[in-house]
């Protein structure tokens, strides 16, 4: 930019903000402390075993009878990587169509500023109730404890909402929030919380849906106002779309007066066209199932039929932030299906709380400190073992290690920058890598290690080390270095090659 | 062929005996094994626990170390994985663009032991001897970040007397993951339970694997639990002949 003499002016970069603290994406405590306690509870762990071992033989068999699913998985890939870089151009279509079609578009830069807007919108009905849709969005930002506060109750209509919000717990997966509790604790919850419930209910599925439905029927037929999500936005019509199997979202999305859509500002799509991509992916990946039983568009406002009133309101909360990431803006491509979640071997031990974020698993563990900056979430990008059975999974071809790796960097990067001081682990690391650089040295630091053979036990093995390899040796013994190493081997036996080639 | 070994700096140090059999089986098919002396250790641990930066001077060193090589063979998948696909990401990431394309050739010439006998050296049958009753772990960077698939368990049905017993749940994942068994050890831990669990529900004598940090895991556990069950190297099974068995 120049100034009115010509010359250049530095303005900057602006910097992006990251999610607002308000909200479900940060943890209380690191993942490793979160992970110990979870990790202790039997019953979590059968339950969790035997759910995501189901799900992962459904979707595994749906997907094995595409032929073209790795051409699929790629169009839902460019797709989105294309739509993310055309990002503000298809958002401005998306409100020019919803508000052609009598809708109303808001923007909210963060969860605050979501919160605020959504409670004004319900305020101004009048009505102290709402039905609300699953939806990660408006859990992420922690609206039915914003509502709460203004006097206004949210009722949730999916099934394992329900649970969790009767349980006054917190849902600990994507797609099946309730994941973590069986049936039989399920039947006790309903008799404790729900009123006028017939005492002899059993827990056997069907009984105690219909028990559900019977609740959740009086809540459909009295709600004035419902709040959901979405999960597609498609900019050319202004057309919303719900993807559900229980057909509780089309009652919120039909019956009340006013609608109100929170959507993430990375759920739009340019086309229908683009749509159909996804919808084929979506419910073979999360659900394992061919087609989901329920799909729901709306464009605006249709006279006569379905809510008359309806606002959308559009989220950043950090989103714009993770699009500036060169590596890390493809975790917004995430379609939300859980097939990650499904199959990653530290999700399936320690459960979806102890991420401490609405986004559990490996998706959660990059898209969490994506949204609130690596240091609010420092220990998730390290909570994998990067096996990489997520990227295998993934619809849209996240690759998710690479993205954990990066993240690591980052937070260390951070780390170096902040303190002064440099960490226990940060001056390991450098003497490692100093020691590690260059043949001698390393020679020199594995003679070193070999003295390690006077901690050995009879057998040759090592059974206890100080910390931090004493998280190694609490389960795990560790072989004596043995006393000659494979190089003093070879140049004993073979002599030095390099000395060969020189003469 | 002339090969170089990439012993790794972990069988270097601890699995001695796996470079010695690597050594042995390759010399029997009438290689030329060679060992570039100024090899240290790739970086992964470096790379996989944030410490790009830092791994750079061992990047450089490897690169150049096996800059001259025809054909690079590592006992190790995820040290093959870490240099053929994250060496040239991390001299990207330090703004080293020179160092990055060096790093992508050493990393196309670069496998993993399997790799290097099915696919370079065009053999399945190396006419090892190995009576004794053998699981196979696939190891997680082996079979998704390298895509091996079955060729070692190709390599080991041909195995003379072998014994081999299929292991469930196999692409599971031993819960090691280098600074994760450390930093997240209560969880590596329940992982490796199960995978022992799967193991030893085989009545193997032997787990065997293209890694020797997935062995050492899986091993150490083992041994913790006093099961009788050891684990060895794939090349340690592939170098056993009728004359000289690498069993210990």
């Amino acid at each position: 930019m120049s100034d009115a003499r010509g010359e250049h002016v530095l303005l900057g970069m602006p910097t992006i903000p990251h999610a607002s603290t308000v909200g479900h994406l940060r943890g209380d405590e690191p993942f490793p402390d979160a992970a110990r306690r979870e990790l202790g509870k039997p019953q979590l762990r059968r339950n969790l075993g035997a759910a995501t071992a189901t799900i992962r033989a459904k979707r595994a068999q749906v997907v094995g009878e595409v032929d073209d699913w790795e051409h699929l998985r790629e169009a839902g890939r460019a797709i989105k990587a294309a739509t993310m870089a055309r990002l503000d151009e298809h958002l401005e279509r998306l409100e020019r169509e919803v508000t052609a079609r009598g809708g109303t578009v808001h923007w909210a830069r963060d969860a605050a500023e979501a919160n605020a807007l959504v409670t004004d919108l319900v305020r101004h009905t009048g009505e102290r109730e709402v039905v609300k849709v699953k939806s990660m969005a408006t859990q992420e930002i922690g609206l039915n404890e914003a509502l709460e506060q203004a006097g206004i109750t949210a009722h949730e209509t999916d099934l394992a909402e329900l649970i969790v919000q009767l349980a006054e717990d917190k849902p600990s997966h994507i797609l099946v929030p309730a994941i973590h509790r069986n049936r039989a604790e399920i039947r006790e919850l309903f008799l404790r919380t729900i009123p006028d419930i017939d005492a002899t209910l059993t827990d056997d599925p069907r009984q105690l849906a219909m028990a559900a439905r019977r609740y959740l029927r009086e809540r459909f037929l009295t709600a004035r106002v419902a709040i959901s999500g979405a999960n597609f936005g498609v900019a050319e019509t202004g057309t919303c779309s719900v993807v559900e199997s229980e057909g509780n979202g089309r009652m919120c999305l039909t019956l009340p007066d006013t609608l109100i859509t929170v959507m993430g500002i990375e759920k739009v799509v340019p086309t229908w066209a683009d749509l159909e991509v996804f919808l084929q992916l979506l419910p073979r990946s999360s659900t394992g199932e061919r087609m989901n039983p329920y799909t729901s568009t709306w464009s605006g406002v249709t006279p006569g039929d379905g809510p008359q009133d309806f606002h959308l309101v559009l989220l950043d909360n950090g989103r714009t932030a993770a699009l500036a990431d060169e590596i890390g803006r493809s975790a917004l491509h995430c379609i939300r299906c859980s097939a990650c979640l499904n199959v990653c071997p530290v999700y399936e031990r320690t459960g979806g709380h102890a991420y401490g974020s609405v986004y559990p698993g490996p998706i959660g563990a990059i898209l969490s400190p994506l949204l609130t900056g690596v240091e609010d979430n420092a220990s998730l990008p390290y909570a994998s073992s990067l096996c990489g059975a997520c990227y295998d999974v993934c619809p849209v071809k996240i690759d998710i290690p690479s993205i954990l790796v990066h993240l690591r960097a980052e937070h260390v990067d951070a780390q170096e920058q902040a303190h002064r001081v440099p960490t226990g682990e940060s001056l390991l690391m450098r003497a490692a890598a100093r020691a590690m650089s260059a043949a001698p040295r390393w020679v020199r630091a594995q003679a070193a290690a070999r003295a390690g053979r006077l901690l050995g036990g009879r057998r040759g093995r090592i059974s206890s080390l100080p910390f931090p390899l004493s998280g190694w040796t609490a389960s795990r013994d560790l072989p004596v270095p043995p006393r000659e190493t494979f190089r003093s081997w070879w140049l004993r036996e073979r002599g030095s090659d390099d000395g060969r080639e020189r003469s | 062929m002339r090969i170089a070994v990439f012993i790794t700096c972990l069988a270097d140090t601890l699995q001695p005996q796996v470079g010695r059999a690597l050594v042995d089986l390759l010399e029997r098919l009438g290689h030329q094994v060679v060992f570039p002396e100024a090899q240290t250790c790739c970086g992964q641990m470096h790379i996989n626990t944030g410490y790009q930066r830092q791994a750079m001077p061992l990047v450089r060193n490897h690169v150049a170390a096996f800059e001259s090589a025809d054909v690079v063979v590592a006992p190790s998948g995820s040290c093959v994985g870490s240099v053929r696909h994250q060496h040239a990401q991390v001299a990207h990431r330090c703004g080293d663009a020179g160092l990055a394309a060096a790093a992508e050739e050493v990393g196309r010439r670069t496998f993993e032991l399997s790799e290097l006998l099915v696919d370079v050296l065009g053999v399945d049958d190396v006419g090892a001897f190995f009576p004794h009753r053998v699981t196979y772990h696939p190891t997680c960077h082996s079979l998704r970040m390298l895509r091996v698939g079955e060729k070692p368990l190709r390599l080991l049905r041909n195995v003379g007397g072998i014994d081999l017993a299929e292991l469930p749940d196999a692409d599971q994942c031993c819960g090691f993951g280098g600074t994760f068994a450390l930093k997240n050890a209560d969880t590596s831990t329940a992982m490796l339970a199960d995978k022992m669990r799967h193991v030893m529900s085989t009545r193997a004598e032997v787990c065997t694997a293209g890694d020797s940090s997935c062995l050492m895991h899986i091993g150490g556990g083992l041994s913790r639990l006093r099961s009788g069950t050891r684990t060895l190297h794939l090349a340690e099974i592939l170098a056993s002949t009728r004359e000289r068995s690498w069993m210990p």
